[in-house]
């Protein structure tokens, strides 16, 4: 049986850093099932350890571009890398980026790795997501629930 | 651009940001003439007023905010507040609540120094920009490294109740404290690591190092009955051998505008280096005799003094580590209570002074009848090393100027990587910026 693992990732102490791992927890308050959700701070190694043995992971994460705020952004990074600027918000030495990049390079990627970044506003001390942040989860729980389907 | 091999030349190289080191770091060198006229290693993240914030809050909480000064070494933070507020209090721990502190720290030691040897050091020797790049051809190398730095990481799940910024240690102990027969797990796969870690230290041998040494003064703990982790005297290779409470009378701090962090001095004596190779230089006797055949096979003596090769003994110290852990294990003797009582009613102070993976840390805290904390003072381990750091580039620099500017950058960040400089959490991209002036 094929497995899938949804991570959100970011720092919920640093406002819409927290996105990521929001949208994560309305995750599990869908009536999803067969599917592994996890938090992460986003640290390389623990990534790699929630998406071992995976056939799909699906990641979101805060992004901080110049898009407007609550723009929500796909990216398959299962053959290519990631635009690694987009994801610095990471709270940790390896990013989501180089996490995957790690995995790709020791053949331990799965084959499907899809990463959803959601554009923040306020990446401050505190927590709490800024109202365009919320429509951001809002979205992307859409697109992952679209893509899960 | 500047030609290494004139001799009229000012060389100015600016390494904006360090990579692959704990924080954010920069690295200016100035040479005129073949003379190297500045070495600055500067430090320039914020101050972060931690001694100034724990004034006012009480003795007990002390373990778990000095443990968020470091994402890497949040155990050795929560030891040395430990140790000082025990001594305060006047009592020590019985053996069993000793030893699982000692087996967290063994934890702590492994996904530490496995993060450096593999992720942070090693591309050096090899010529890789990074650990990414070095898995591509090093595939078993990265994995097993990745795998044992998830060994230290585990021992912290398993006794701190996470892996980063355990929550189980207490002043006086622990909140909860395992059952003989929970270790079954864990012990299993030290086994494991202490193999993988053998390894790891006949692969670094083997990489090439540079030809370098230099005259040190090694500080650390010292302890008659083990390698040194959390407890000791203070001792070093020119004869220094006090208690920890006389540190203040023989290391100071002093400022350098150059850099947030402040530079340590031992007083009349000047900088001294803390941290694996200056625990090996003065302990290792004390190391296992597995550990003392690892490193005599790895061609390292009783004292090594190429900090190029401290990737070496990091290795040992991850072999002793995980042996450590499975002493630890084996004789593991169930305590009376994950905890003794601790009361704090009446004015005094305490000090404590640990082995962090990169060398000693010291705290001392005034306590108030209250039991609040009206002084606080934190040395880490990378403000000690940070002249000897600069000492080391203004050896290696002049050593090196044939090198382009690009292989003399390398060069130097591979010196200063020696150190495992842990600024706080860390930067991973590196801008460079070069000038050259005529003279």
């Amino acid at each position: 049986m094929k497995r899938t693992v949804v991570i959100g990732v970011g720092n919920e102490f640093r406002g819409d850093d927290g996105a990521g791992r929001m949208t994560a927890r309305r995750l599990t308050e869908t009536d999803l099932r067969g599917v592994d959700i996890f938090e992460s701070s986003g640290e390389a190694l623990s990534l790699m350890q929630c998406w071992a043995d995976a056939d799909r992971v699906i990641l979101i994460d805060a992004s901080s571009t110049g898009l407007p705020p609550g723009t929500v952004q796909r990216f398959d990074a299962s053959q290519h890398p990631l635009p690694s600027r987009l994801f610095h918000t990471s709270t940790h030495a390896f990013s989501v980026a180089e996490a995957i990049e790690m995995a790709r390079s020791l053949t331990a990627l799965p084959p499907t790795v899809i990463v959803f970044g959601i554009e923040g506003a306020n990446f401050d001390h505190g927590t709490g997501l800024t109202p365009e942040a919320e429509g951001g989860v809002s979205k992307a729980l859409q697109h992952i629930l679209t893509e899960l389907s | 651009m500047s030609d290494p091999a004139s001799p009229r030349n000012t060389r100015t190289i600016k390494v904006d940001y360090l990579a692959r080191v704990e924080g954010e770091g920069a690295l200016h060198l100035g040479i005129r003439d073949g003379i190297v006229e500045e070495v600055k290693l500067k430090i320039f993240e914020p101050p972060r007023f931690f001694e100034a914030f724990l004034q006012g809050r009480h003795f007990r909480e002390a373990p778990d905010i000095t443990a968020r000064i470091c994402g890497i070494c949040p155990v050795a933070y929560q030891m040395s507040a430990c140790h000082a507020m025990e001594k305060a209090a006047g009592i020590a721990l019985p053996r069993p609540l000793r030893e699982l502190r000692r087996l967290l720290y063994c934890g702590e030691w492994i996904e530490s120094h496995a993060l450096h040897i593999f992720m942070l050091h090693a591309p050096d020797f090899l010529g890789y920009e990074s650990a990414i790049a070095m898995a591509k051809d090093h595939r078993d190398v990265v994995q097993m490294g990745l795998k044992l730095k998830k060994t230290g990481n585990d021992i912290g799940t398993f006794l701190g109740g996470r892996e980063i910024h355990p929550v189980n240690v207490k002043v006086g102990g622990f909140y909860k404290t395992p059952r003989k027969g929970d270790f079954t797990q864990l012990a299993e796969t030290l086994r494991w690591a202490a193999d993988a870690a053998e390894r790891t230290v006949q692969w670094v041998a083997q990489l090439p190092f540079p030809e370098f040494d230099q005259e040190y003064e090694y500080v650390s703990l010292s302890h008659p009955d083990e390698y040194p982790m959390n407890e000791g005297r203070l001792i070093s290779n020119r004869g220094l051998d006090i208690d920890v409470a006389a540190y203040e009378a023989h290391f100071e701090e002093e400022h350098v505008p150059y850099t947030n962090a402040l530079h340590s001095i031992h007083k009349g004596h000047g900088a001294y280096f803390v941290g694996p190779m200056a625990r090996y230089a003065l302990n290792s006797a004390r190391l296992t005799p597995r550990v003392r055949a690892a490193a005599s096979s790895a061609g390292l003596g009783e004292i090594c003094n190429n900090p190029f090769q401290s990737i070496i003994v990091r290795a040992l110290e991850v072999l002793y580590a995980c042996e450590e852990a499975l002493r630890i294990i084996t004789e593991y003797e169930e305590p009376d209570s994950p905890d003794i009582p601790v009361h704090i009613a009446r004015e005094c102070s305490g000090w404590g002074c640990t082995e962090a993976p990169r060398g000693i840390l010291y705290h001392r805290y005034v306590i108030g009848e209250d039991g609040l904390i009206t002084q606080a003072k934190i040395v880490p381990p990378t403000s000690q090393n940070q002249k000897q750091i600069e000492k080391d580039l203004w050896k290696i620099v002049p050593q090196s100027l044939h090198l382009t500017d690009a292989e003399l950058q390398w060069r130097c960040e591979q010196a200063i990587r020696n150190y495992d400089p842990c600024i706080s959490c860390a930067t991973h991209f590196l801008k460079i910026q070069k000038e050259e002036i005529p003279s």
